[in-house]
């Protein structure tokens, strides 16, 4: 079967513990996290997590069934990367040498990224593409050097008025 | 009314109709012993010799009863005790609370005297877990607690409760909140799924059906019945399953997969239909998987929607109340003949007695059939892990549901002393067989001590060949007879054992004696011991490979 990066995303309780419990399952089960990204819903009670993985259909089922079988997790599903909203957040230090700002600048702009901090040696970016778009920036920015970075995660919804 | 915590635990508990607990006193839980002191008039404490075996005499009491149990143990070592019956109870679907005490909330986390997480340590093997920390919220938790454990696909549910939330107090009006449970998000079937289903039956000209452990908790066996006599399947069960279905039943071909019977396992590789009712397809029940899933096709019927699908593929696969979707494919599927898959089978169960032992010789077989002459169908069949246990399951005439108790996905030794005292109070001191090897004994033998104390009739066969039988058997079939440290050669009087724990003991060395010795202790309202010596190279046959198929088999 093919393996593809695909989105969990779940409605759990905003209890200690839950994150724990779904980490488990993924550990347990041998499921890999890429990345994951959890906060409170309108509703403070719950929180949604949203999951990158890699796998296969069956791994897709299974986590998906396993997932809400938890007594925390309250709601489940299966999103496609092509065919949702899916954004991220990534914060990227750039090493800048004498007369290279400009071609950063160029790249920041080709990425719809932002400047957000500068010094004599470094520029940050902020990008809140897609996960493929800035997987893209990476790629190019490893020419000027990549001091540092952080990613946030993938987040997701559905495209339209469709919701979990 | 302002009742503290511990109170308020007990009085939660009397609501969910409990009467009967099991568990060990400690430093945390000092408070709720007080409580169920106060209130021992309604609900029977049984002090066990070590948590663990608290643990599986709830693990017992449970699957006897269908109610669900409740263990009590202190914070720290009493709850790390629980942790083998705790996983026993969750992979066999055993309906059960757990409540554990721990350190007072100001001192969680400063690895306080006998302070252990351990909701974090039971994480993976419960089906939920709460920490209390607010009194507010434990009348509540608890409740919840028991309708998790209950409902669904059961199992056990932990509660860890600090001491100053044991001791606080708090207003109780005995009003619960209706629990919140997943039942919704079990049910995966339809008219569709059905007419399916319906259509391999009609296609098929050897159907099996394979009972699992959730025919017995849903009540199933006789629709299993109904429908084998409607479409002329077999039955085969998985070792879970095996008190679904009368063994005086004509088609019920008995246990299929590692050790099953031959004839089950014959008929369930030749069949060109599975109908799998309840089970979860361990891999020692299917072996190979690519072969077992070749030319036959699959109805998987489970409570459990991540079961469909994990271990195999099904053809058609549907997730909700067994009984429920069992009633609706008998009314939907005509009755149809399949009488040359019948005399197939038929020729499986000749050629299986031809590989029988002959009688009156002391092995295993006839050990058993003596101990079930004497039995009926109410005696309740405790089994532990190893190859006593493939004999009981092989041999023992199981008739009725609830009676025949076993470690099945953990394989846990020393599972048998514990359930079997809980087996016995659960079914109100009936009759009860323990069927155990020097092995398992030997690793919870001290709760000897609770079944006399308990004055339970309890009688333990104890298969002895002074090693450990069924690592041996592998030994012998894939390591070369290299015997690396199964040969016991312990000097144990088990006879003297038994006395010195207030027990009676019998030592019988061939059937006869066996026989005897029975027939004169089959009324004893105590506990009683007999060492059955048997020879250290009987082998639990047939015996299919691990990841083997029907082609491995091994019968002689």
């Amino acid at each position: 079967m093919e393996y593809k990066k695909f989105i969990i995303s779940a409605v759990v309780s905003n209890q200690f513990g839950v994150l724990t419990r779904v980490a488990g399952l993924f550990a347990r089960r041998g499921y890999n996290i890429e990345s994951l990204a959890v906060g409170p819903i309108e509703n403070s009670k719950y929180s949604r997590m949203t999951i990158l993985v890699y796998g296969d259909e069956y791994v897709r089922d299974q986590i998906s069934k396993q997932l809400l079988k938890l007594y925390d997790v309250k709601k489940v599903k299966a999103l496609d990367l092509n065919d949702s909203l899916v954004r991220e957040h990534v914060l990227i230090k750039i090493k800048t040498e004498h007369g290279k700002n400009i071609s950063i600048n160029n790249l920041v702009n080709k990425y719809s990224g932002r400047i957000v901090d500068f010094s004599d040696e470094s520029i940050s970016v902020e990008l809140t593409e897609d996960i493929v778009a800035n997987e893209k920036f990476i790629e190019e920015a490893k020419e000027f050097g990549i001091l540092e970075m952080c990613r946030a995660g993938a987040l997701a919804l559905n495209y339209g008025k469709e919701i979990l | 009314m302002q009742l503290n915590g511990s109170e308020i635990l007990i009085e939660v508990l009397i609501k969910n109709n409990v009467d009967t607990i099991f568990g060990y006193p400690g430093g945390s839980v000092l408070f709720i012993y007080d409580a169920l002191y106060k209130k021992r008039d309604y609900i029977k404490h049984v002090l066990t010799a070590h948590e663990q075996g608290a643990a599986h005499a709830a693990d017992g009491y449970a699957r006897v009863t269908g109610k669900t149990a409740v263990v009590f143990a202190t914070s720290g070592p009493g709850a790390t005790n629980l942790v083998t019956g705790i996983a026993n109870a969750f992979l066999d679907s055993t309906p059960m609370v757990v409540i554990t005490g721990n350190v007072p909330t100001t001192l969680l986390g400063k690895d306080t005297f006998q302070e252990v997480d351990i909701v974090g340590v039971t994480m993976p093997i419960v089906k939920h877990s709460f920490m209390v920390k607010n009194i507010e919220e434990l009348a509540n938790t608890v409740n919840t607690a028991f309708a998790i454990a209950s409902t669904g696909r059961p199992g056990p549910v932990l509660i860890d409760i600090p001491k100053d939330v044991q001791s606080g107090m708090c207003e109780y009006n005995g009003k619960l909140d209706q629990p919140i449970i997943k039942d919704n998000t079990l049910v995966d079937f339809d008219e569709e799924k059905i007419n399916e289903a319906v259509n391999l039956i009609k296609k098929a000209k050897k159907p099996y059906i394979y009972c699992g452990g959730g025919t017995v908790f849903s009540n199933s066996g006789n629709l299993l019945i109904e429908l084998a006599d409607k479409i002329d399947a077999v039955i085969g069960t998985s070792m879970m399953g095996i008190s679904a279905i009368p063994n005086s039943y004509e088609k019920n071909l008995g246990m299929t997969g590692m050790h099953g019977k031959y004839c089950s396992s014959m008929a369930h590789a030749k069949s060109d239909l599975i109908i799998a009712v309840g089970v979860r397809f361990s891999d020692r029940a299917t072996g190979n998987k690519a072969e077992y899933t070749k030319d036959t096709s699959i109805i998987h019927i489970d409570i459990d929607p991540a079961e469909i699908g994990k271990n195999i593929r099904p053809n058609v696969g549907m997730s909700g109340d067994v009984y429920e979707i069992l009633k609706i494919l008998i009314s939907k599927t005509p009755k149809i003949e399949n009488k040359a898959w019948l005399n197939e089978v038929d020729e499986y169960k000749k050629e299986q007695e031809k590989n029988e032992p002959s009688d009156n010789i002391m092995v295993a077989k006839n050990i058993i059939k003596t101990i079930n002459n004497y039995a009926d169908d109410n005696t309740i069949v405790v089994t532990d892990v190893g190859q006593h246990q493939m004999w009981a399951v092989q041999y023992y005439k199981i008739q009725k549901p609830r009676t025949f108790i076993t470690s099945g996905g953990l394989g846990t030794m020393g599972f048998g002393m514990g359930a079997a005292i809980g087996s016995c109070i659960g079914a109100n001191k009936k009759r009860t067989i323990l069927f155990t090897g020097d092995g398992s004994f030997g690793m919870n033998l001290n709760e000897l001590a609770t079944a006399v104390s308990q004055n339970l009739p309890l009688i333990i066969i104890l298969m002895n060949n002074s090693v450990l039988g069924m690592v041996r058997q592998w030994q012998s079939a894939f390591y070369d007879k290299r015997y690396s440290s199964t040969i016991l050669d312990r000097k144990t009087d088990f006879v003297k054992l038994a006395d010195a724990f207030g027990a009676k003991g019998y030592r019988v060395t061939n059937i006869e004696e066996l026989d005897r010795t029975i027939k004169e202790c089959i009324d004893t309202e105590s506990p009683v011991l007999i060492d059955c010596i048997i020879d250290k190279d009987d082998r639990v046959l047939p015996m299919i490979p691990p990841g083997g198929c029907i082609k491995d088999i091994i019968v002689k």
